[in-house]
């Protein structure tokens, strides 16, 4: 079972098997609702329009999205700061390093004295969670460029520019893909804390919201949105990988 | 080829120090416009970062370097090709697309550079590889690409540090052979790093022999051997003498 074809119908069927599985427990174990949802009451709270689905949908997407663009932009561009200058790098690398320690989710309080509630502390909740893992495998990439090729731009009396657009950037890529990938999950739970902690709108609300009348085929539906919103966004990195890296240069 | 005496480059008690350490000490040497120059010596003998002050890209702490005469001006960033001992393609890059680096750094028209290194790829050997990545192709045909590019920008001056280094004894022997017949070809001057002292002899129409510990330069001599130099010359009486001669500068005879 090696052929695409072959590795795609067995991806199908365990995700099948599990829906099955699912509901032959509810149904053959008598499971009451408010326990766990047949995958049929599930799907049918997505059909009551008072739970305002695609608004708390946007909402959502717009603090996952938001904040994980934000991290790639800092994340990539504060490495690329480091290779100009090693100092800096020594300066605030071990730096960074200890406040990657902090627990994030521990700062959901204080981001909401700092911003009140609402989308953008719930942005900076995901940034923040997923900024390290891009700066770390960025920084990583910019450094195992190998020297001799930054002489090769230097010589020729390249600028920054070039030199980041033409080598540094493309070499660094696949890394800083692989950061990518691993802050694109923690982005969806950094923004999902985020609302826990204090929001009025989006999906991780309308959870706390349904929770107090045991409204569980709702929360189901929900994680299901939210676990969405993060295949989404895990999906477009892996396809912008898949554009961008020569398939021989791809890390693992 | 027409070779003016005017030297092209011209090495005068070039000494350069990195903290306490003395990289070269009295690198003092003429380079004809046109020549193939071979620098040897061992590990730490200063040879790379020689190549280094002459590419320009360090600076030197005593002594004199000039590049380029009233018949053959240099520009220190156009007129300078190079080739490392790695390759270093760009491997998200197909091969033409790396030979055309210098040329879009340099920001040359596109299209007479494409042209040239359809052409220079033709001449290193590797027509038709023109749309292969990096990873298609074996150590020894990078390498091709690796000078193609540095050719590409059409450079008065081209560098190379060990480029042959990495490769098989007999693919070094094929990629010796063929660097004699793309130097006179392109009719470039080029200064050629090497540890291997037969291969220096073999290339050099001069070899500059530098010792390590300390860094210094020990020997400059002409190697008077015919043109087109063959693979059989190496068995002959006169290569032994040079290669000999270096030997002894090394003090491993």
């Amino acid at each position: 079972m090696n052929t695409k074809l072959g590795r795609w119908t067995l991806a199908v069927s365990a995700h099948l098997a599990l829906l099955a599985a699912w509901y032959l427990f509810v149904r053959l174990g008598e499971v009451p609702k408010f326990v766990m949802p047949s995958p049929a009451a599930t799907l049918d709270a997505l059909l009551q329009p008072n739970y305002n689905w695609w608004g708390n949908i946007a909402v959502t997407g717009t603090e996952i999205f938001g904040g994980y663009l934000l991290a790639l932009a800092v994340g990539v561009a504060l490495a690329l700061v480091f290779t100009w200058s090693k100092t800096l790098e020594a300066f605030f690398m071990p730096l960074l390093v200890s406040l990657n320690m902090i627990p994030k989710v521990a700062l959901g309080p204080l981001i909401i004295v700092w911003f009140k509630y609402g989308v953008l502390p719930n942005s900076i909740m995901a940034f923040s969670i997923a900024v390290f893992p891009i700066l770390l495998t960025s920084a990583r990439g910019l450094r195992e460029i190998e020297p001799e090729l930054l002489d090769l731009v230097r010589q020729l009396k390249g600028s920054r520019w070039q030199l980041f657009r033409k080598i540094q950037l493309p070499g660094a890529l696949p890394y800083i893909f692989s950061g990518m990938k691993v802050g694109a999950i923690l982005a969806v739970a950094g923004a999902i804390v985020g609302e826990f902690l204090g929001s009025d709108r989006g999906l991780g609300y309308l959870m706390l919201q349904v929770q107090v009348t045991l409204d569980t085929p709702a929360m189901f539906m929900a994680v299901l949105l939210i676990t969405l919103l993060g295949m989404l966004l895990y999906g477009l990195v892996l396809l912008l990988e898949r554009i961008l890296v020569v398939k021989d240069a791809r890390v693992a | 080829m027409h070779v003016s005496r005017e030297p092209f480059i011209r090495l005068a008690g070039v000494r350069k120090v990195y903290g306490e350490h003395l990289a070269i000490s009295d690198a003092t040497f003429d380079v004809l416009p046109g020549e193939l120059v071979s620098l040897v010596g061992p590990s730490g003998c200063g040879k790379t970062t020689l190549l280094k002050v002459l590419a320009g890209l360090h600076s030197h702490d005593g002594g004199e370097v000039r590049i380029g005469s009233p018949t053959h001006p240099f520009d220190p960033s156009r007129d300078v090709g190079m080739v490392f001992q790695a390759p270093l393609l760009l491997k998200w890059r197909r091969i033409l697309e790396n030979v055309l680096l210098p040329a879009e750094i340099l920001g040359l028209s596109m299209k007479e550079a494409r042209e040239r290194a359809r052409h220079l790829l033709q001449m290193v050997g590797l027509a038709g590889a023109e749309d292969k990545y990096p990873y298609e192709l074996s150590g020894g045909m990078q390498q091709r690409a690796a000078i193609a590019r540095a050719l590409v920008h059409d450079p008065k001056l081209v560098l190379m540090d060990e480029p042959f280094g990495a490769l098989d004894a007999l693919t070094r022997e094929k990629m010796n052979l063929e660097l004699l017949r793309i130097w006179k070809e392109a009719g470039k001057t080029i200064i050629f790093v090497t540890h291997g002292i037969s291969e220096a002899v073999f290339l050099g129409t001069r070899v500059v022999v530098l010792t390590a510990g300390p860094a210094r330069m020990a020997d400059n001599f002409e190697v008077d051997l015919p043109r087109p130099r063959t693979l059989d010359m190496k068995t002959q009486e006169r290569f032994g003498e040079y290669t000999r001669r270096i030997y002894r500068l090394l003090g491993m005879e």
